[in-house]
Protein backbone atom coordinates (compact mmCIF):
# COMPACT_ATOMS: atom_id res chain seq x y z
CA UNK A 1 0.00 0.00 0.00
CA UNK A 2 1.48 3.07 -0.80
CA UNK A 3 0.68 6.34 1.19
CA UNK A 4 0.60 9.67 -0.40
CA UNK A 5 2.03 12.15 1.89
CA UNK A 6 1.15 15.52 1.30
CA UNK A 7 3.16 18.03 2.54
CA UNK A 8 1.45 21.81 3.41
CA UNK A 9 4.68 24.18 3.23
CA UNK A 10 4.17 26.48 6.25
CA UNK A 11 4.88 29.75 4.89
CA UNK A 12 6.88 31.97 7.95
CA UNK A 13 4.38 35.42 7.22
CA UNK A 14 1.29 35.48 5.79
CA UNK A 15 -0.96 37.72 4.46
CA UNK A 16 -3.55 35.45 4.56
CA UNK A 17 -3.54 34.50 8.59
CA UNK A 18 -3.00 38.53 9.36
CA UNK A 19 -6.36 39.49 7.13
CA UNK A 20 -8.44 36.68 9.17
CA UNK A 21 -7.33 38.02 12.48
CA UNK A 22 -7.61 41.77 10.86
CA UNK A 23 -11.48 40.68 10.04
CA UNK A 24 -12.28 38.88 12.96
CA UNK A 25 -10.80 41.58 15.23
CA UNK A 26 -12.82 44.00 13.18
CA UNK A 27 -15.95 41.98 13.78
CA UNK A 28 -15.20 41.81 17.39
CA UNK A 29 -14.95 45.13 18.02
CA UNK A 30 -18.06 46.35 15.79
CA UNK A 31 -19.46 43.96 18.24
CA UNK A 32 -19.06 46.13 21.09
CA UNK A 33 -21.11 48.39 22.45
CA UNK A 34 -18.70 51.34 23.35
CA UNK A 35 -18.09 51.65 19.61
CA UNK A 36 -21.64 52.59 18.44
CA UNK A 37 -21.86 54.92 21.47
CA UNK A 38 -19.11 56.61 20.99
CA UNK A 39 -19.74 56.62 17.24
CA UNK A 40 -23.09 58.11 17.58
CA UNK A 41 -22.11 60.71 20.09
CA UNK A 42 -19.34 62.10 17.33
CA UNK A 43 -21.56 61.63 14.44
CA UNK A 44 -24.55 63.87 17.03
CA UNK A 45 -22.13 66.53 17.64
CA UNK A 46 -21.13 66.90 13.99
CA UNK A 47 -24.80 67.27 13.35
CA UNK A 48 -25.44 69.86 16.09
CA UNK A 49 -22.38 71.84 15.13
CA UNK A 50 -24.68 73.46 12.84
CA UNK A 51 -26.81 74.73 15.75
CA UNK A 52 -24.02 75.69 18.22
CA UNK A 53 -22.44 77.62 15.07
CA UNK A 54 -25.72 79.74 14.38
CA UNK A 55 -25.19 80.74 18.11
CA UNK A 56 -22.17 83.34 16.62
CA UNK A 57 -23.45 85.11 13.27
CA UNK A 58 -19.85 85.40 10.99
CA UNK A 59 -18.30 82.77 12.75
CA UNK A 60 -20.08 80.14 12.07
CA UNK A 61 -18.34 77.54 9.71
CA UNK A 62 -14.87 78.44 11.74
CA UNK A 63 -16.98 76.91 14.91
CA UNK A 64 -18.46 74.57 12.40
CA UNK A 65 -15.13 73.07 11.77
CA UNK A 66 -13.78 73.40 15.07
CA UNK A 67 -16.40 71.31 16.54
CA UNK A 68 -16.49 68.74 13.91
CA UNK A 69 -12.68 68.00 13.82
CA UNK A 70 -12.62 68.16 17.31
CA UNK A 71 -15.46 65.70 17.95
CA UNK A 72 -13.45 63.43 15.07
CA UNK A 73 -10.05 64.24 16.81
CA UNK A 74 -11.51 62.93 20.38
CA UNK A 75 -13.92 60.05 19.02
CA UNK A 76 -10.47 59.05 16.96
CA UNK A 77 -8.32 58.93 19.94
CA UNK A 78 -10.68 57.67 22.19
CA UNK A 79 -11.63 54.61 20.18
CA UNK A 80 -7.86 53.62 19.18
CA UNK A 81 -7.01 53.99 22.86
CA UNK A 82 -10.06 51.93 24.23
CA UNK A 83 -10.46 49.78 21.56
CA UNK A 84 -6.62 48.68 21.41
CA UNK A 85 -6.47 48.40 25.51
CA UNK A 86 -8.84 45.80 25.67
CA UNK A 87 -7.74 43.25 23.09
CA UNK A 88 -4.50 41.17 24.70
CA UNK A 89 -5.84 41.06 28.46
CA UNK A 90 -9.31 39.94 26.69
CA UNK A 91 -7.67 37.45 24.67
CA UNK A 92 -5.69 36.09 27.82
CA UNK A 93 -8.50 36.00 29.71
CA UNK A 94 -11.00 34.47 27.36
CA UNK A 95 -7.91 32.09 26.35
CA UNK A 96 -8.46 32.63 22.72
CA UNK A 97 -4.99 33.66 22.39
CA UNK A 98 -3.98 29.86 22.97
CA UNK A 99 -6.03 29.05 20.44
CA UNK A 100 -4.81 30.85 18.14
CA UNK A 101 -1.76 30.79 18.55
CA UNK A 102 -1.41 26.38 19.44
CA UNK A 103 -1.61 27.38 15.62
CA UNK A 104 0.56 27.99 13.53
CA UNK A 105 0.39 31.13 14.06
CA UNK A 106 3.91 33.37 14.75
CA UNK A 107 2.89 36.29 17.14
CA UNK A 108 4.45 39.51 15.25
CA UNK A 109 1.28 37.82 12.55
CA UNK A 110 -1.36 37.88 15.81
CA UNK A 111 -0.14 41.58 16.84
CA UNK A 112 -0.29 42.98 12.92
CA UNK A 113 -3.74 41.05 12.59
CA UNK A 114 -5.23 42.66 15.92
CA UNK A 115 -3.12 46.19 15.27
CA UNK A 116 -4.83 46.33 11.66
CA UNK A 117 -8.29 45.62 12.77
CA UNK A 118 -8.31 49.15 14.63
CA UNK A 119 -7.02 50.91 12.31
CA UNK A 120 -9.57 49.21 9.39
CA UNK A 121 -12.39 50.23 12.35
CA UNK A 122 -10.64 53.81 12.79
CA UNK A 123 -10.61 54.41 9.45
CA UNK A 124 -14.33 53.05 8.84
CA UNK A 125 -15.09 55.34 11.59
CA UNK A 126 -13.54 58.91 10.27
CA UNK A 127 -14.54 57.95 7.08
CA UNK A 128 -18.70 57.76 8.51
CA UNK A 129 -17.19 61.18 10.37
CA UNK A 130 -15.71 63.53 7.18
CA UNK A 131 -18.98 62.37 4.84
CA UNK A 132 -20.94 63.23 7.68
CA UNK A 133 -18.85 66.70 8.30
CA UNK A 134 -18.77 67.36 4.68
CA UNK A 135 -22.26 67.07 4.37
CA UNK A 136 -23.47 69.39 7.07
CA UNK A 137 -20.39 71.96 5.44
CA UNK A 138 -21.69 71.56 2.39
CA UNK A 139 -25.52 71.87 2.85
CA UNK A 140 -24.85 74.93 5.34
CA UNK A 141 -22.59 76.60 2.64
CA UNK A 142 -25.05 76.38 0.00
CA UNK A 143 -27.29 77.78 2.39
CA UNK A 144 -25.55 80.85 3.37
CA UNK A 145 -24.37 81.80 -0.36
CA UNK A 146 -28.29 81.43 -1.46
CA UNK A 147 -28.36 84.09 1.87
CA UNK A 148 -25.72 86.07 0.72
CA UNK A 149 -27.28 86.59 -3.23
CA UNK A 150 -30.73 87.23 -2.03
CA UNK A 151 -29.61 89.92 0.61
CA UNK A 152 -27.05 91.84 -1.40
CA UNK A 153 -28.92 91.38 -4.86
CA UNK A 154 -28.95 94.94 -5.39
CA UNK A 155 -25.23 95.68 -4.10
CA UNK A 156 -22.55 96.42 -6.78
CA UNK A 157 -21.31 92.87 -8.36
CA UNK A 158 -17.55 93.89 -7.04
CA UNK A 159 -19.16 93.81 -3.75
CA UNK A 160 -21.61 90.61 -4.07
CA UNK A 161 -18.37 88.87 -5.46
CA UNK A 162 -15.92 89.72 -2.15
CA UNK A 163 -19.13 88.34 -0.43
CA UNK A 164 -19.48 85.22 -2.12
CA UNK A 165 -15.95 84.36 -2.20
CA UNK A 166 -15.80 85.11 1.52
CA UNK A 167 -18.24 82.77 2.26
CA UNK A 168 -16.46 80.20 -0.03
CA UNK A 169 -12.94 80.49 0.98
CA UNK A 170 -14.46 79.89 4.96
CA UNK A 171 -16.76 77.02 4.17
CA UNK A 172 -15.85 73.74 2.17
CA UNK A 173 -11.93 73.56 1.39
CA UNK A 174 -10.12 71.24 0.13
CA UNK A 175 -7.00 72.10 3.03
CA UNK A 176 -9.45 70.10 5.16
CA UNK A 177 -8.47 67.04 3.97
CA UNK A 178 -5.04 66.80 5.04
CA UNK A 179 -6.31 67.98 8.56
CA UNK A 180 -8.49 65.10 8.69
CA UNK A 181 -5.66 62.83 7.48
CA UNK A 182 -3.27 63.90 10.66
CA UNK A 183 -6.26 63.17 12.48
CA UNK A 184 -6.36 59.71 11.31
CA UNK A 185 -2.54 59.36 12.05
CA UNK A 186 -2.27 60.46 15.13
CA UNK A 187 -5.22 57.56 16.31
CA UNK A 188 -3.11 55.42 14.33
CA UNK A 189 0.14 56.25 16.68
CA UNK A 190 -2.05 55.92 19.83
CA UNK A 191 -3.47 52.82 18.92
CA UNK A 192 0.54 50.86 18.13
CA UNK A 193 1.58 52.77 21.36
CA UNK A 194 -1.47 51.30 23.11
CA UNK A 195 -0.75 47.78 21.89
CA UNK A 196 2.67 48.22 22.86
CA UNK A 197 1.72 49.73 26.52
CA UNK A 198 -0.76 46.87 26.77
CA UNK A 199 1.59 43.65 25.88
CA UNK A 200 3.36 44.06 29.37
CA UNK A 201 -0.19 45.34 31.37
CA UNK A 202 -2.76 43.26 32.80
CA UNK A 203 -5.12 44.34 33.08
CA UNK A 204 -6.94 47.32 30.08
CA UNK A 205 -8.19 49.68 32.99
CA UNK A 206 -4.01 49.82 33.39
CA UNK A 207 -3.42 50.59 29.96
CA UNK A 208 -5.85 52.78 29.43
CA UNK A 209 -4.89 55.07 32.43
CA UNK A 210 -1.14 54.78 31.53
CA UNK A 211 -2.34 56.10 27.67
CA UNK A 212 -4.48 58.94 29.47
CA UNK A 213 -1.04 60.03 30.67
CA UNK A 214 1.36 59.74 27.82
CA UNK A 215 -1.34 61.70 25.66
CA UNK A 216 -1.41 64.29 27.71
CA UNK A 217 2.55 63.89 28.45
CA UNK A 218 3.14 64.10 24.60
CA UNK A 219 1.37 66.77 24.04
CA UNK A 220 3.59 68.39 26.29
CA UNK A 221 7.22 66.61 24.88
CA UNK A 222 7.90 69.69 22.31
CA UNK A 223 7.99 71.76 25.31
CA UNK A 224 10.52 69.80 27.14
CA UNK A 225 12.96 68.58 24.57
CA UNK A 226 13.34 72.54 23.52
CA UNK A 227 13.81 73.44 26.84
CA UNK A 228 15.99 70.23 26.94
CA UNK A 229 18.02 71.21 24.55
CA UNK A 230 18.05 74.83 24.43
CA UNK A 231 18.51 75.49 28.37
CA UNK A 232 22.04 75.05 29.59
CA UNK A 233 21.43 76.47 33.35
CA UNK A 234 18.83 73.81 34.36
CA UNK A 235 20.18 71.26 36.85
CA UNK A 236 21.59 67.64 36.39
CA UNK A 237 18.03 65.92 37.59
CA UNK A 238 16.07 68.43 35.56
CA UNK A 239 18.06 67.92 32.62
CA UNK A 240 17.92 64.05 32.92
CA UNK A 241 13.98 63.87 33.26
CA UNK A 242 13.62 66.38 30.45
CA UNK A 243 15.50 63.63 27.85
CA UNK A 244 13.72 60.75 29.42
CA UNK A 245 10.28 62.66 28.49
CA UNK A 246 11.50 63.80 25.24
CA UNK A 247 13.40 60.54 23.78
CA UNK A 248 10.32 58.05 25.46
CA UNK A 249 7.41 59.95 24.41
CA UNK A 250 6.21 60.84 20.87
CA UNK A 251 5.20 64.11 20.05
CA UNK A 252 1.69 64.50 19.93
CA UNK A 253 1.58 68.35 19.49
CA UNK A 254 2.90 67.82 15.78
CA UNK A 255 0.04 66.14 14.53
CA UNK A 256 -2.57 69.21 16.22
CA UNK A 257 -2.48 71.16 12.95
CA UNK A 258 -6.49 71.48 12.76
CA UNK A 259 -5.98 74.64 15.01
CA UNK A 260 -4.63 76.08 12.51
CA UNK A 261 -5.92 74.93 9.23
CA UNK A 262 -9.61 75.67 10.90
CA UNK A 263 -8.86 79.32 10.91
CA UNK A 264 -7.24 79.27 7.15
CA UNK A 265 -3.77 78.63 6.76
CA UNK A 266 -2.96 76.09 4.06
CA UNK A 267 -0.81 72.94 5.35
CA UNK A 268 2.22 72.98 2.74
CA UNK A 269 2.15 69.67 1.14
CA UNK A 270 6.08 68.91 1.99
CA UNK A 271 5.15 69.57 5.75
CA UNK A 272 1.69 67.35 5.30
CA UNK A 273 4.38 64.28 3.74
CA UNK A 274 7.46 65.14 7.29
CA UNK A 275 4.22 64.76 9.60
CA UNK A 276 2.92 61.54 7.82
CA UNK A 277 5.68 60.13 7.57
CA UNK A 278 6.52 60.74 10.78
CA UNK A 279 3.21 59.17 12.13
CA UNK A 280 3.86 56.07 9.78
CA UNK A 281 7.12 55.73 11.43
CA UNK A 282 6.04 56.26 15.00
CA UNK A 283 3.49 53.45 13.90
CA UNK A 284 5.95 50.68 12.64
CA UNK A 285 8.34 51.36 15.80
CA UNK A 286 5.58 50.78 18.42
CA UNK A 287 4.06 47.71 16.57
CA UNK A 288 7.89 46.22 16.07
CA UNK A 289 8.17 46.99 20.02
CA UNK A 290 4.83 45.77 21.19
CA UNK A 291 6.29 42.77 19.06
CA UNK A 292 9.32 42.12 20.87
CA UNK A 293 7.79 42.30 24.14
CA UNK A 294 5.06 39.57 22.81
CA UNK A 295 7.45 37.33 21.54
CA UNK A 296 9.02 36.99 25.02
CA UNK A 297 5.43 36.84 27.06
CA UNK A 298 5.05 34.17 28.67
CA UNK A 299 1.44 32.83 27.48
CA UNK B 1 16.23 40.67 32.88
CA UNK B 2 18.30 41.02 29.23
CA UNK B 3 15.11 41.61 27.61
CA UNK B 4 14.07 44.53 29.37
CA UNK B 5 17.30 46.05 29.43
CA UNK B 6 17.07 45.38 25.76
CA UNK B 7 13.92 46.80 25.46
CA UNK B 8 14.89 49.93 27.00
CA UNK B 9 17.84 50.31 25.18
CA UNK B 10 15.94 50.13 21.89
CA UNK B 11 13.02 52.58 23.36
CA UNK B 12 15.96 54.87 23.55
CA UNK B 13 17.64 54.29 20.65
CA UNK B 14 14.51 55.59 18.95
CA UNK B 15 13.95 58.13 20.54
CA UNK B 16 17.47 59.76 19.38
CA UNK B 17 16.42 58.60 15.75
CA UNK B 18 13.16 60.29 15.98
CA UNK B 19 14.45 63.51 17.60
CA UNK B 20 15.90 65.35 14.67
CA UNK B 21 13.17 64.70 12.57
CA UNK B 22 10.73 65.82 15.50
CA UNK B 23 13.26 69.15 15.58
CA UNK B 24 12.69 69.74 11.71
CA UNK B 25 9.16 69.66 12.08
CA UNK B 26 8.93 71.56 14.97
CA UNK B 27 10.76 74.67 13.15
CA UNK B 28 9.04 73.87 9.90
CA UNK B 29 5.86 74.80 12.42
CA UNK B 30 7.75 77.77 14.19
CA UNK B 31 8.46 79.00 10.06
CA UNK B 32 5.30 78.78 9.30
CA UNK B 33 3.53 80.23 12.71
CA UNK B 34 2.07 77.25 13.65
CA UNK B 35 1.71 76.45 17.59
CA UNK B 36 1.50 80.08 17.94
CA UNK B 37 1.08 80.20 21.81
CA UNK B 38 2.98 79.78 24.44
CA UNK B 39 1.78 77.56 27.03
CA UNK B 40 2.81 78.87 29.83
CA UNK B 41 1.54 80.27 33.88
CA UNK B 42 -0.13 83.26 32.25
CA UNK B 43 -2.13 81.44 29.79
CA UNK B 44 -3.11 78.97 32.57
CA UNK B 45 -4.19 82.02 34.65
CA UNK B 46 -6.36 83.61 32.27
CA UNK B 47 -8.37 80.42 31.06
CA UNK B 48 -8.24 78.28 33.90
CA UNK B 49 -7.43 75.04 34.77
CA UNK B 50 -9.67 73.26 32.77
CA UNK B 51 -9.27 74.70 29.96
CA UNK B 52 -5.62 74.82 29.73
CA UNK B 53 -5.65 71.03 30.27
CA UNK B 54 -8.21 70.90 26.83
CA UNK B 55 -6.09 73.48 25.37
CA UNK B 56 -2.52 70.91 25.93
CA UNK B 57 -4.86 68.06 24.70
CA UNK B 58 -5.12 69.43 21.50
CA UNK B 59 -8.25 71.28 21.65
CA UNK B 60 -7.54 74.92 21.86
CA UNK B 61 -9.47 75.72 19.15
CA UNK B 62 -13.04 74.28 21.19
CA UNK B 63 -12.09 76.08 23.86
CA UNK B 64 -11.37 79.23 21.67
CA UNK B 65 -15.45 78.89 20.41
CA UNK B 66 -16.29 78.17 23.65
CA UNK B 67 -15.09 81.75 25.70
CA UNK B 68 -15.89 82.81 22.11
CA UNK B 69 -19.73 81.75 22.48
CA UNK B 70 -19.60 82.93 26.48
CA UNK B 71 -18.31 86.16 24.92
CA UNK B 72 -21.10 86.74 22.88
CA UNK B 73 -23.27 85.96 25.44
CA UNK B 74 -21.65 88.82 28.04
CA UNK B 75 -22.26 91.06 24.71
CA UNK B 76 -25.75 90.35 24.58
CA UNK B 77 -26.01 91.47 28.40
CA UNK B 78 -23.45 94.58 27.86
CA UNK B 79 -21.06 93.03 30.02
CA UNK B 80 -18.11 95.05 28.70
CA UNK B 81 -15.18 94.03 31.20
CA UNK B 82 -16.44 90.30 30.78
CA UNK B 83 -16.47 90.63 26.88
CA UNK B 84 -13.12 92.25 26.87
CA UNK B 85 -11.54 89.39 29.21
CA UNK B 86 -13.37 86.82 27.23
CA UNK B 87 -11.49 87.91 23.88
CA UNK B 88 -8.29 88.20 25.45
CA UNK B 89 -8.25 84.85 26.23
CA UNK B 90 -9.86 83.50 22.66
CA UNK B 91 -7.47 85.53 20.81
CA UNK B 92 -4.41 84.41 22.86
CA UNK B 93 -6.10 80.71 22.08
CA UNK B 94 -6.38 81.28 18.32
CA UNK B 95 -4.33 84.43 17.40
CA UNK B 96 -4.39 83.40 13.74
CA UNK B 97 -8.06 83.70 13.81
CA UNK B 98 -8.93 86.94 11.98
CA UNK B 99 -12.37 87.52 13.05
CA UNK B 100 -11.97 86.53 16.52
CA UNK B 101 -9.31 89.97 16.53
CA UNK B 102 -11.57 91.67 14.34
CA UNK B 103 -14.51 91.27 16.38
CA UNK B 104 -13.01 91.95 19.75
CA UNK B 105 -12.13 95.44 17.83
CA UNK B 106 -15.20 96.11 17.15
CA UNK B 107 -17.04 94.70 20.49
CA UNK B 108 -14.54 97.68 21.74
CA UNK B 109 -14.20 100.01 19.48
CA UNK B 110 -17.90 100.83 18.51
CA UNK B 111 -20.29 99.07 21.11
CA UNK B 112 -18.44 99.30 24.56
CA UNK B 113 -17.43 102.76 23.70
CA UNK B 114 -20.49 104.27 22.83
CA UNK B 115 -21.96 102.23 26.22
CA UNK B 116 -19.37 104.23 27.77
CA UNK B 117 -20.17 107.11 26.51
CA UNK B 118 -23.75 107.15 27.01
CA UNK B 119 -23.50 105.72 30.24
CA UNK B 120 -25.61 107.24 32.65
CA UNK B 121 -24.93 106.26 36.15
CA UNK B 122 -21.47 108.39 35.13
CA UNK B 123 -23.03 111.79 35.22
CA UNK B 124 -19.23 113.65 34.18
CA UNK B 125 -18.97 113.85 30.43
CA UNK B 126 -15.31 114.54 30.70
CA UNK B 127 -15.07 111.17 32.84
CA UNK B 128 -17.38 109.24 30.21
CA UNK B 129 -15.39 110.55 27.09
CA UNK B 130 -12.04 109.39 28.92
CA UNK B 131 -13.86 106.02 29.21
CA UNK B 132 -14.76 105.88 25.33
CA UNK B 133 -11.21 106.77 24.84
CA UNK B 134 -10.32 103.88 26.59
CA UNK B 135 -11.77 101.52 24.86
CA UNK B 136 -10.81 103.16 21.73
CA UNK B 137 -7.64 102.54 22.63
CA UNK B 138 -8.44 98.78 23.39
CA UNK B 139 -9.73 98.63 20.35
CA UNK B 140 -6.55 99.48 18.39
CA UNK B 141 -4.40 97.80 20.93
CA UNK B 142 -6.18 94.76 19.81
CA UNK B 143 -6.03 95.58 15.63
CA UNK B 144 -2.46 96.05 16.28
CA UNK B 145 -1.65 92.89 17.99
CA UNK B 146 -3.51 90.83 15.85
CA UNK B 147 -1.75 92.07 12.83
CA UNK B 148 1.68 91.41 15.03
CA UNK B 149 0.49 87.70 14.64
CA UNK B 150 -1.32 87.73 10.87
CA UNK B 151 1.10 90.34 9.00
CA UNK B 152 -0.11 88.73 5.93
CA UNK B 153 -3.57 89.18 6.26
CA UNK B 154 -5.04 92.60 4.52
CA UNK B 155 -8.57 92.72 6.81
CA UNK B 156 -6.86 93.69 10.19
CA UNK B 157 -5.18 96.60 8.41
CA UNK B 158 -8.63 97.57 6.90
CA UNK B 159 -10.23 97.20 10.60
CA UNK B 160 -7.62 99.55 12.51
CA UNK B 161 -7.74 102.02 8.99
CA UNK B 162 -11.78 102.23 9.61
CA UNK B 163 -10.96 102.62 13.14
CA UNK B 164 -8.95 105.25 12.75
CA UNK B 165 -11.21 106.77 10.15
CA UNK B 166 -14.27 106.67 12.25
CA UNK B 167 -13.21 106.95 15.89
CA UNK B 168 -10.27 108.40 16.09
CA UNK B 169 -10.82 111.03 12.84
CA UNK B 170 -6.97 110.81 12.00
CA UNK B 171 -7.15 110.43 7.84
CA UNK B 172 -3.77 110.18 7.80
CA UNK B 173 -3.21 107.21 9.65
CA UNK B 174 -6.71 105.61 7.98
CA UNK B 175 -4.86 106.47 4.13
CA UNK B 176 -1.46 104.93 5.61
CA UNK B 177 -3.68 101.07 6.83
CA UNK B 178 -5.45 101.44 3.93
CA UNK B 179 -3.08 101.31 2.03
CA UNK B 180 -0.88 98.64 3.58
CA UNK B 181 -4.32 96.44 3.03
CA UNK B 182 -4.49 97.55 -0.37
CA UNK B 183 -0.75 96.17 -0.79
CA UNK B 184 -1.14 92.65 0.65
CA UNK B 185 -2.69 89.93 -1.92
CA UNK B 186 -6.26 89.22 -1.41
CA UNK B 187 -7.51 92.63 0.01
CA UNK B 188 -10.65 93.51 -1.86
CA UNK B 189 -10.65 96.35 -4.30
CA UNK B 190 -12.09 99.37 -2.63
CA UNK B 191 -9.46 99.68 0.05
CA UNK B 192 -6.99 101.00 -2.52
CA UNK B 193 -9.30 103.29 -3.49
CA UNK B 194 -10.35 104.23 0.73
CA UNK B 195 -6.60 104.96 0.93
CA UNK B 196 -6.91 107.67 -1.67
CA UNK B 197 -10.10 109.28 0.02
CA UNK B 198 -8.73 109.70 3.12
CA UNK B 199 -5.85 110.95 2.10
CA UNK B 200 -7.78 113.74 0.18
CA UNK B 201 -9.17 114.99 3.55
CA UNK B 202 -5.42 115.59 4.60
CA UNK B 203 -4.26 118.87 4.83
CA UNK B 204 -0.72 119.24 2.77
CA UNK B 205 -1.53 116.05 1.35
CA UNK B 206 -3.87 117.52 -1.28
CA UNK B 207 -1.52 116.61 -4.30
CA UNK B 208 -0.70 113.50 -3.52
CA UNK B 209 -4.32 112.68 -2.56
CA UNK B 210 -5.51 113.91 -6.62
CA UNK B 211 -2.41 111.79 -8.38
CA UNK B 212 -3.95 108.77 -6.61
CA UNK B 213 -7.15 109.75 -7.40
CA UNK B 214 -6.60 110.30 -10.83
CA UNK B 215 -4.72 107.18 -10.92
CA UNK B 216 -7.50 105.63 -9.79
CA UNK B 217 -9.95 107.39 -12.46
CA UNK B 218 -7.63 106.77 -15.31
CA UNK B 219 -7.94 102.97 -14.58
CA UNK B 220 -11.63 102.86 -16.16
CA UNK B 221 -15.30 103.03 -15.84
CA UNK B 222 -15.31 100.41 -12.76
CA UNK B 223 -13.54 103.17 -10.72
CA UNK B 224 -15.17 105.85 -11.45
CA UNK B 225 -17.75 106.26 -8.89
CA UNK B 226 -19.79 109.09 -7.37
CA UNK B 227 -17.19 109.62 -3.76
CA UNK B 228 -14.27 109.08 -6.80
CA UNK B 229 -15.53 111.77 -9.08
CA UNK B 230 -16.78 113.91 -6.18
CA UNK B 231 -13.35 114.10 -4.07
CA UNK B 232 -11.50 114.31 -7.29
CA UNK B 233 -13.64 117.22 -8.46
CA UNK B 234 -12.87 119.03 -4.92
CA UNK B 235 -9.21 118.75 -5.64
CA UNK B 236 -9.07 119.99 -8.95
CA UNK B 237 -10.75 123.11 -7.46
CA UNK B 238 -8.51 123.35 -4.40
CA UNK B 239 -5.44 122.42 -6.30
CA UNK B 240 -6.11 124.97 -9.55
CA UNK B 241 -6.02 121.69 -11.83
CA UNK B 242 -5.61 123.50 -15.18
CA UNK B 243 -9.54 122.97 -17.47
CA UNK B 244 -7.73 120.72 -19.95
CA UNK B 245 -6.53 118.29 -17.31
CA UNK B 246 -9.66 118.29 -15.34
CA UNK B 247 -11.76 115.42 -15.65
CA UNK B 248 -14.81 115.86 -17.85
CA UNK B 249 -17.68 117.80 -15.79
CA UNK B 250 -20.46 115.23 -17.59
CA UNK B 251 -19.01 113.32 -14.87
CA UNK B 252 -19.84 115.78 -11.85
Amino acid sequence: MQVEIIETHHRPFSLARVSAITLNTLTELTRQKVFYILLIFALLLIGSSIFMARLSFQHEFQILKDVSLGAMSIFTSLLAIIATARLIPQDTEDRTVYTILAKPVPRLEYILGRLAGVLLLLAISILLMTAMFMAVLYTREQTVLHETLRQMAAAPREQLDDALRGVRSSALNVDLLPGIAIIYLKACLLTALTLFVSTFATTNIFTIAVMVFIYFIGHLQATAREYWLQETNASLIARIFLAVVALIFPDLQAFNLIDDIVVGAAIPLGLFAKTALLGIFYTTIYTLLAAFVFQGKEL
Amino acid sequence: MTRVVLLLAMVLAFGVMKLPAERALFMQHRQLRFRGVEFNLDLRQQIGQLGFIAALSGFRSIVADIFFIQAHVAWERTEWGRVFFLFRQVTTLQPHAILFWDMAAWHMGWNASVAALNDRTQPRLALRIKAQREYFALAKDLLQRGIENNPEKPQLYESLARLYKDKYKDHARASEFFAKAAALPGAPRYVKRFSAYELSYCEDREREAYERLRQLYDMGEDERLPTLITRLKFLEDKLNIPQDRRIPDTER
